[in-house]
């Protein structure tokens, strides 16, 4: 029982990691209809600004974090501007295209500047390098903290999505871009604004798995990436509370697997997941078809 | 006073509108009528900054709007009730009446149309909390009205009111249409019910595969012995 306990909070850890990069998948797909494969990288790049800060500019955690998310943010409006808005009217398939090639060469760029080899986070200190026992489960500080930030960023994103107008703007073009632009809402700057969100908390992602894990590598956003896109299909593509769940979920699934099972199993249990959802419940746990009325 | 002078549409390799020209007068009713594929919903569209022109230009009181865009356009003045209503399905009724307020910043005038939109359509009211999308085909056109009334508009586009409504609905979102328009909003209308557009209208122009065919005022046209073969079943 102690050890069931103590794997779910592993997994709640990682599972938040999965949520918040997921939360960028499904935020882009619901606007713009798009798997955005850059996405992932975005989240690497996060990392990569940790380590750079903590390591380089001597900064602590926080203001670290803050850095991460700003520029990944700026990153993520970027790649949106640059390869995606030209090819607004282009087939899906086109963009779907450019969105890998623009995640192979954030990658390889990557490589090219930071070397390919992997690079570990400093040991934490202070208050985050604490952690306490309750019974024999051991909770880290880290954890706490890697689940109160997660928190508090769905806690301001659903507040974004539901009362501010640039979220009732972002729901409007998601359901309806020609309606959306009737009611006078600029959609190339909410789509802009979609992209910041998710890069943000892709950001987040980052730096928060560098100081949990230890290590990174400029491929390090290829598996997680994937993981938090069966999350976001899991739980229902487009919508965000699904991405939330969905993330936690696979996040607690594969910690399970890894530690009752074998840890060789735990990506495919994963995917076979995937597979199962697609087969009985196409649009995802939280997902509807809506009819119109005529 | 909005002058569409001469505009041509292309969709690719089809030339969907040539040559458009049409007047609308402050506080007419106008209406567009033709059969389907002619040409109507492309001008609405046009106008509204959704397409763009190849040629031709579009004034509003004057002013050039051909390239400006549909946000622009919203707040110049003109707002659009597209075919099928198009109202945000998972959103509520309010949330969608709200996002036709979407570039106004007056609170207090927004309460007071929001009211007034209420007041006109009271079934609205009653269901301010429901999604749109669990609405009725004629609740939902209700609701697509309200929401374009929301911009304060000058003049009002309609696409298609009384698609896929009962009869007696049709009477009534026809009566609301006169209605908005006494109290001082142009209408511009485009229809298949060509009778029931024609009695309403101060002027018309018929649209027949991307062109101006003919136009006069509502009632010379229901006079009129083509359009009677052509658009009013006798």
């Amino acid at each position: 029982m102690e050890q069931l306990l103590q794997q779910i909070i592993n997994g709640i850890s990682l599972g938040s990691i999965y949520a918040l990069i997921a939360l960028g998948y499904t935020m882009v797909y619901g606007i713009i209809k798009l798997i955005n494969f850059a996405h992932s990288d975005v989240y690497m790049l996060g990392a990569y600004i940790g380590y750079f800060c903590m390591t380089k500019l001597n900064l602590g955690f926080l203001p670290s974090l803050v850095i991460a998310m700003i520029l990944c943010t700026i990153v993520g409006v970027t790649i949106e501007k640059v390869a995606y808005k030209p090819l607004r009217n282009s087939t899906r398939i086109a963009v779907l295209i450019t969105a890998i090639g623009v995640s192979l060469f954030i990658e390889y760029v990557t490589m090219a500047i930071a070397g390919a080899n992997v690079r570990s986070y400093p040991p934490m200190t202070g208050l985050m390098a604490e952690s306490f026992n309750i019974g024999s489960i051991n909770i880290t500080m880290q954890q706490l903290i890697t689940l109160g930030i997660t928190i508090l960023l769905m806690v301001l994103l659903q507040f974004i999505v539901k009362k501010t107008r640039i979220g009732k703007a972002m729901r409007a073009v998601s359901l309806d871009q020609d309606a959306a632009m009737l009611m006078g809402i600029n959609v190339n700057s909410t789509i802009s604004f979609t992209f910041a969100l998710g890069s943000a908390l892709a950001g987040a992602a980052g730096i928060m798995v560098g100081v949990y894990y230890n290590s990174i590598n400029p491929l390090m956003g290829m598996l997680p990436g994937l993981k938090a896109f069966v999350a976001a299909v899991f739980g229902g593509i487009g919508i965000i509370p699904g991405a939330m769940i969905g993330g936690y979920f696979i996040g607690i699934i594969e910690v399970l697997v890894s530690g009752y099972g074998n840890s060789m199993y735990r990506d495919g249990v994963v995917f076979a997941i995937l597979i199962l959802v697609l087969i009985i419940k196409p649009t995802g746990l939280l997902g509807k078809n809506i009819r119109e009325k005529v | 006073m909005l002058e569409i002078k001469n505009i041509d549409v292309h969709f690719g390799m089809i030339h969907a509108l040539k040559g458009v020209s049409f007047t609308v007068n402050d506080g007419d009713i106008v209406t567009l009528i033709g059969a389907n594929g002619a040409g109507k919903k492309t001008t609405l569209r046009t106008v509204s900054g959704l397409k763009k022109p190849t040629n031709g230009e579009i004034l509003l009181d004057g002013k050039n709007i051909t390239h400006t865009s549909a946000q622009d356009i919203v707040r110049m003045g003109i707002s659009h009730v597209p075919e099928g209503r198009r109202v945000f399905p998972t959103m509520t009724v309010l949330e969608n009446l709200e996002l036709g307020a979407f570039l106004r910043r007056d609170k207090d005038g927004i309460a007071r149309d929001l009211k007034m939109v209420f007041e006109r359509f009271p079934i609205l009211a009653d269901r301010r909390k429901q999604a749109a999308g669990t609405l009725s085909g004629g609740e939902q056109q209700m609701l697509a009205i309200g929401r374009a009334l929301m911009s304060r508009p000058k003049i009002l586009f309609l696409d298609e009111p009384s698609m896929g409504l009962a009869p007696l609905l049709v009477q009534e979102i026809f009566n609301i249409i006169k209605d908005i328009n006494s109290s001082g909003t142009t209408i511009l209308l485009v229809e298949q019910n060509a009778s029931m557009a024609l009695q309403i209208a101060d002027y018309a122009y018929v649209i027949e595969t991307g062109s101006i065919v003919l136009s006069g005022t509502g009632a010379e046209l229901m006079q009129s012995e083509d359009i009677k073969k052509a658009y009013l079943g006798g």
